[in-house]
Parts: C-alpha cells; sequence; structure tokens
C-alpha cells in the first residue's frame, strides 16, 4: 500500500496545524538571528494552503503538493515562501499524475524537494539553514527505502530532520538575514530548519 | 521599443521610490515597481511580480532585486514567465543598478547591456594603475577631449556616458575608469576643463570615441 491524495492532505493539514502550534516558538527563534516573521508567515501561508484546498480538492497527491507550492509562493512573503514553494513544486513534478506513491517514489520525490531547496536558495551543509535538516532527511528516506514501507522512509526521515535541525544550534550562518549576524549566529537554531522537520514530522503523522 | 525594467523590494515604498527616482533620468522606460506583499505587508509576492512580469513582457526585461527572498521570488516568478529567457536578473544594488539600467534601457541598450550596466555598478574600480598593467595591448581607439559645460562630470554626464557606452561592443576607459560604470565616471571628480583621456578597444572602439568626442564637445547638451 502506498500513499494516496488522502495522505497528501491529511499532510498539509498536519502541517497547517504544526505551524500555527509551532508560531510563537519559530517567531522567537527567528527573533534574534532573522525578522521574527517566519512564524506568522508560515502559519499565514498554510492557512491558504487549506483554504484553497477547501475550494479546489485536488485529485492526486502530486496535484495537492502543486497547489500548496504557488499557495506558499505568493502567501508567506519572506524568503521561506520561494523555497518551500520550489521544494513542494519539485516534489510534485517527481511524482507526476501518479494516484499510489510507493517507497522509492517518495524518496525522489523527497530528494526533489531538497534540490529545489539548494537550487532556488543556494545553500549548502554547515550554512545554518532548512538544507541542514532536509539533507539527512533525504539520506535518510534514500536508506531505508529499498524495504519499500513507505511509512518507515517516512518516519526516518523526519526524525533525520529533527537531529538536523538541532544540529544547526553551533552553526555559523552563512546564508540569509542571519548570516548579517556572523558570530552572533552561533548558538541559535535555524527557524527554517525547524519548519522543515516539523513539516516532515507531519508527513509521517499523516501516513500513521 | 526599449527594454522594461522591474523592481522587487521587500517594500512598495521602496520599490515605487527607486522607480520614480530612477524615471527622471529615462523617461521613456517603463518601469514596474513590484514592492511589498499582497497585502500590503514587508516581502516579496509571486503574484505581484509575475503581473509586473507580464506587463513588462515584449522585447526584454531587467529585474532588479533587494534583499535574499527578493531574488528567490523574482527567479521563481522568472520560471512562470511566458518566456524564460527574455527575463535577466541584475545582480547589482538596487537604487544605483536601477538608476544604471534605466539610463542604458533609455539609449536603447539589448536586454543583456542593460543588465550589464546595472552590474557595472557593483564592480570595484579598478586602479589606474593596476588597470595599466591589464590593458597590455595599445588600444584600438582614443581621444583627448575637455569638458566645457559648467557643471562637468557630474551625474547626468555620466549616465549619458555609461548608458550609450553599454549598448557598444567595446572596452572604455576615461582617465582609467569603465567608461560603462556611472559610479566610476562620477567619481573622476572632473570639473569643467579637465582632459578626458579615452582609450577604446573592441569593435566599436571608433565608434565609442566618436560617442564621447560628441557628447563631451557639446557640453551633454547642458551650459
Amino acid at each position: 500500500m502506498g500513499l494516496d491524495v488522502g495522505w497528501a492532505v491529511r499532510w498539509l493539514t498536519l502541517s497547517a496545524q504544526a505551524m500555527a502550534e509551532h508560531r510563537v516558538e519559530l517567531i522567537e527563534l527567528d527573533r534574534p538571528i532573522g525578522d521574527s516573521d517566519h512564524g506568522e508567515n508560515m502559519d499565514r501561508g498554510f492557512k491558504a494552503v487549506m483554504d484553497k484546498l477547501a475550494e479546489a480538492p485536488p485529485e492526486t497527491p502530486g496535484a495537492a503538493l502543486k497547489l500548496t507550492a504557488m499557495t506558499l509562493m505568493s502567501k508567506v512573503g519572506g524568503a521561506a515562501g520561494p523555497l518551500y514553494g520550489t521544494a513542494f513544486l519539485r516534489a510534485a513534478t517527481a511524482l507526476g499524475s501518479t494516484s499510489d506513491i510507493d517507497a522509492a517514489t517518495l524518496a525522489t520525490a523527497l530528494q526533489a524537494a531538497r534540490d529545489g531547496i539548494v537550487a532556488r536558495g543556494k545553500a549548502e551543509s554547515g550554512d545554518k539553514t532548512m538544507v541542514d535538516a532536509w539533507t539527512p532527511a533525504i539520506e535518510a528516506a534514500a536508506a531505508t527505502a529499498g524495504d519499500g514501507d513507505v511509512r518507515k522512509v517516512l518516519l526516518a526521515a523526519a526524525e533525520a530532520a529533527e537531529a538536523g535541525a538541532v544540529s544547526t544550534d553551533p552553526m555559523l550562518a552563512r546564508k540569509g538575514r542571519a548570516s548579517y549576524l556572523g558570530e552572533r549566529s552561533i548558538g541559535h537554531r535555524d527557524p527554517g530548519a525547524v519548519s522543515s522537520a516539523l513539516i516532515l514530522r507531519a508527513a509521517a503523522g499523516a501516513a500513521e | 521599443m526599449t527594454v522594461r525594467l522591474v523592481v522587487v523590494s521587500h517594500s512598495a515604498k521602496i520599490a515605487d521610490g527607486a522607480a520614480e527616482l530612477a524615471a527622471q533620468m529615462a523617461p521613456d522606460v517603463l518601469i514596474l515597481p513590484a514592492g511589498g506583499t499582497d497585502d500590503g505587508r514587508i516581502g516579496t509576492s509571486l503574484e505581484k511580480v509575475m503581473a509586473a512580469l507580464e506587463q513588462a513582457s515584449g522585447d526584454g526585461v531587467v529585474v532588479l532585486t533587494d534583499l535574499g527572498s527578493a531574488v528567490m521570488t523574482a527567479e521563481s516568478a522568472a520560471e512562470f514567465a511566458a518566456d524564460p529567457d527574455s527575463v535577466l536578473l541584475a545582480d547589482a544594488p538596487l537604487v544605483e543598478g536601477l538608476v544604471a539600467a534605466a539610463v542604458a534601457a533609455q539609449t536603447g541598450a539589448d536586454a543583456a547591456a542593460v543588465k550589464d550596466a546595472a552590474e557595472a555598478v557593483y564592480r570595484p574600480p579598478v586602479h589606474p594603475a593596476e588597470a595599466e598593467h591589464v590593458h597590455q595591448q595599445p588600444p584600438d581607439a582614443t581621444g583627448d577631449f575637455e569638458l566645457v559645460n559648467q557643471a562637468g562630470m557630474h551625474a547626468r554626464p555620466a549616465a549619458k556616458i555609461a548608458g550609450g557606452l553599454s549598448a557598444m561592443d567595446a572596452d572604455v576607459t576615461v582617465n582609467g575608469a569603465d567608461g560603462a560604470s556611472m559610479t566610476e565616471l562620477m567619481m573622476l571628480a572632473a570639473g569643467k576643463g579637465t582632459v578626458l583621456h579615452v582609450e577604446a578597444s573592441g569593435p566599436d572602439a571608433a565608434k565609442a570615441v566618436g560617442y564621447l568626442e560628441r557628447l563631451v564637445g557639446s557640453g551633454f547638451g547642458e551650459p
């Protein structure tokens, strides 16, 4: 049994709930090293995604992710908009018109999402960005995809993303607004890595 | 038709103000501001930028941006554009780059030349002594022209020189400064009576020296 459009909609719904629940936490993380709008922007973006999903229910997982991409790019406002927008768009393209996602396709779509973030933001591992959550996540996904169990792939990705977010604490920011702070960015967790881990945890939760 | 410009900023006021400033020096160039979010907050909007790109499409579009996510939003919008190859993003400081791009577009430069004019603002000035090291070859054309207008080399003459030269296939120096860089020309701080030594290399070298001769000789159309 793979993942269908029901999973995609549950994933986005759980993501929207996570952004609403962690809105203040993400704002607090963003305050010392950014412009303290990440929680606000993500919450607004995913609320808009919920509205769009209600207006026009998608028929495939790919269609759901494409709708999410366009909505986030338009509504988020900050850097997270084009970054997550590109991630969801590349994942949607990788899924194509499939209505039943197997483990290998899932790992490929997650890889496409990470590659989209890298292409758009030009950040590398260790730059203290969401890439530091996504790269371990796709590595964990690729390592577990061989077993053919989509739930296992999603759980491995979520756990790796969470560890990846924690790993940004001692990093010196080299991309985004935090990079203007130089040494002072050390000791703070990257809010984009945290929201990425929340979104990947939601993907796993939606498959349970 | 001229190349159109789109200004993407986190702030609608910055985009509007920069467009207004540049329009003063390039009255025939369409400059479209796309600043702020759809609901008037600080940020960038894919929809706003896509609408501006749509309105600007035709003979090529050059986009000027401010901070990080403005660049990413502009790149995303360009990918969605009907003809992505006709949209060029300039990696240049917003205000100075926009003014230089607008002046180049006003003189009829193509999109690549307009982008280059914006980006030339960024390049650190080459020290004249170092410049001589770089240019081992003798220039293809040279000329010496005296500044006759009262105010000498100020913003408008520098913009005219840089704008005109950016549309030509020639490397031009004016007293060691890059002739395609408005800021370098202004940094010469050359007053009335200063003789400008022009060296040009490339296919359009003679045309470039002739252009400067007419421009400087006529006092840039100023008293």
